[in-house]
C-alpha cells in the first residue's frame, strides 16, 4: 500500500470487499457469548472468525453466536478449524456458505499439539479443492516466502502467516519472514496468530501487514473488553507508523537539541 | 425420541423402520439415530428438534441441502443428516 491517502481513505480490500478496521477477530474461548459481543464491539472489527459444528441437538434452545454477533453487521468468515483433511475443509466450508451465504473462507489445516504448526502440503491440498469449488480462501500458513507466493499464484486472495504458535501469545517471533512476505505478496498480507499484547498488534502493522487477526490475546486477557480497545489503537498506531514511515536506525547518538550554538556562557 | 405410531402399526425403535409401511423411519443425525414420523421434511425435522431454520445449515447424505428446499426435501429411511450452525472460533 502507498502513503498517498488520508488516513480517511485508508481501507484495505480483500475478494473485492472493502473494510476499514485492519484488525479481525475470532469469536472463540470467550467467558460467554454477551462477553463475546461486547469485546468484538470494542474492538472495531468488521471481520469475525468462527468455526462451524455440529449443533447440539439435547439443547437446541440455546443461546446461538449469531444472537450476540449480529452476521449483518459483522462480515462473517468461517474457518475450518479441526479439519485434517482437504475433504473435510471442502465439506465444512459448504456447510458454512450454506449457513452464511457468502465464499469467503478462512483455510486453516493444522498439524499436531504441542504446536498445531501449519500443515502445508494439506493447506495446498484443501486450498485447490477449495478455490476449484469456487470459495475465495484467506489462508493461514507458515512464513515461508515460497509456500506464501504459491499459495497467492494458486489464487489465494490472503496470505496469513503465523507470527508464533496460535495461542501462545510470544509475540512477531518472525519479523524478517513476515516482512519478506509483505514485501513479495500483492494479495493482502495478515498475521494470523502469535499476537500476545497491543505492541505486537502494532508490530505486525509496522511491518506492513494489511490487517492483524487475533484472538486468544483479547478472549484470555484479564479484561477482554478493554484489551480490544487497546488492540484496536495498536493496529491503528502501527498502520499510521508503516505509512508515516519510521525514521532511520543508526548505532550512535544524534542530539535532538543544538548543542553548540546559543548556549549560555 | 421414537416417533408416535399411526395407523395401528406398531413402530417402536428398531422396529419395522424400514418397511414402507412404516409409520416412523429411523435416520441419523449428527450422528444419533432418530425415529421420525413419516413422510417427514428437512423442515419438519428442524421443527421437531426445535431448531430455527435461518441459524443452521444440513448437510443429507454428504450433499447441502439449500434452505429454499428444506420444506420439500423429503427424508428417507436410512439418511445421514448433520445439522449445523456457527460457533465461537478463531
Amino acid at each position: 500500500m502507498d502513503g498517498m491517502h488520508t488516513d480517511a481513505d485508508d481501507t484495505w480490500e480483500v475478494a473485492g470487499r472493502r473494510f476499514r478496521s485492519r484488525l479481525i477477530v475470532g469469536t472463540g474461548r470467550y467467558k460467554d457469548l454477551e462477553e463475546t459481543g461486547r469485546a468484538i464491539e470494542a474492538s472495531g472489527a468488521e471481520i469475525v472468525t468462527v468455526a462451524v459444528r455440529r449443533v447440539n441437538l439435547s439443547d437446541p434452545k440455546a443461546p446461538m453466536l449469531q444472537d450476540y454477533v449480529d452476521p449483518k453487521r459483522y462480515t462473517y468468515l468461517p474457518n475450518t478449524a479441526g479439519c485434517h483433511t482437504a475433504q473435510e475443509a471442502v465439506r465444512t466450508l459448504r456447510l458454512a456458505r450454506e449457513a452464511g451465504g457468502w465464499n469467503l473462507v478462512k483455510l486453516e489445516v493444522l498439524g499436531p499439539p504441542p504446536f498445531l504448526y501449519p500443515d502445508m502440503p494439506a493447506t495446498f491440498e484443501a486450498a485447490e479443492a477449495l478455490l476449484k469449488d469456487g470459495f475465495e480462501v484467506m489462508v493461514y500458513c507458515n512464513d515461508d516466502p515460497i509456500a506464501a507466493r504459491r499459495l497467492e499464484e494458486m489464487g489465494c486472495v490472503a496470505i496469513m502467516p503465523l507470527g508464533a504458535p496460535i495461542g501462545s501469545g510470544l509475540g512477531i517471533q518472525n519479523p524478517v519472514m513476515i516482512r519478506a512476505i509483505v514485501e513479495q505478496s500483492r494479495v493482502p498480507v495478515l498475521v494470523d496468530a502469535g499476537v500476545g499484547t497491543a505492541s505486537d498488534a502494532t508490530v505486525a502493522m509496522e511491518l506492513g501487514c494489511d490487517a492483524v487477526l487475533m484472538n486468544s490475546a483479547i478472549a484470555h486477557a484479564r479484561d477482554p473488553v478493554r484489551m480490544a480497545r487497546a488492540m484496536k489503537a495498536a493496529v491503528e498506531a502501527g498502520r499510521l507508523a508503516y505509512l508515516a514511515g519510521r525514521m532511520p536506525k543508526k548505532y550512535v547518538a544524534d542530539p535532538s537539541s543544538p548543542l553548540t550554538e546559543g548556549l549560555i556562557r | 425420541m421414537a416417533g408416535s405410531s399411526a395407523g395401528g402399526l406398531p413402530a417402536g425403535p428398531g422396529f419395522a423402520t424400514f418397511s414402507a409401511m412404516a409409520a416412523t423411519i429411523a435416520i441419523e443425525v449428527n450422528g444419533e439415530r432418530r425415529e421420525v414420523p413419516a413422510p417427514a421434511t428437512v423442515a419438519d425435522l428442524l421443527a421437531r428438534i426445535g431448531l430455527d431454520p435461518r441459524k443452521v445449515a444440513v448437510e443429507r447424505n454428504l450433499e447441502i441441502v439449500p434452505r429454499s428446499t428444506y420444506a420439500t426435501t423429503a427424508l428417507a429411511a436410512g439418511d445421514r443428516l448433520e445439522i449445523v450452525h456457527f460457533i465461537g472460533g478463531g
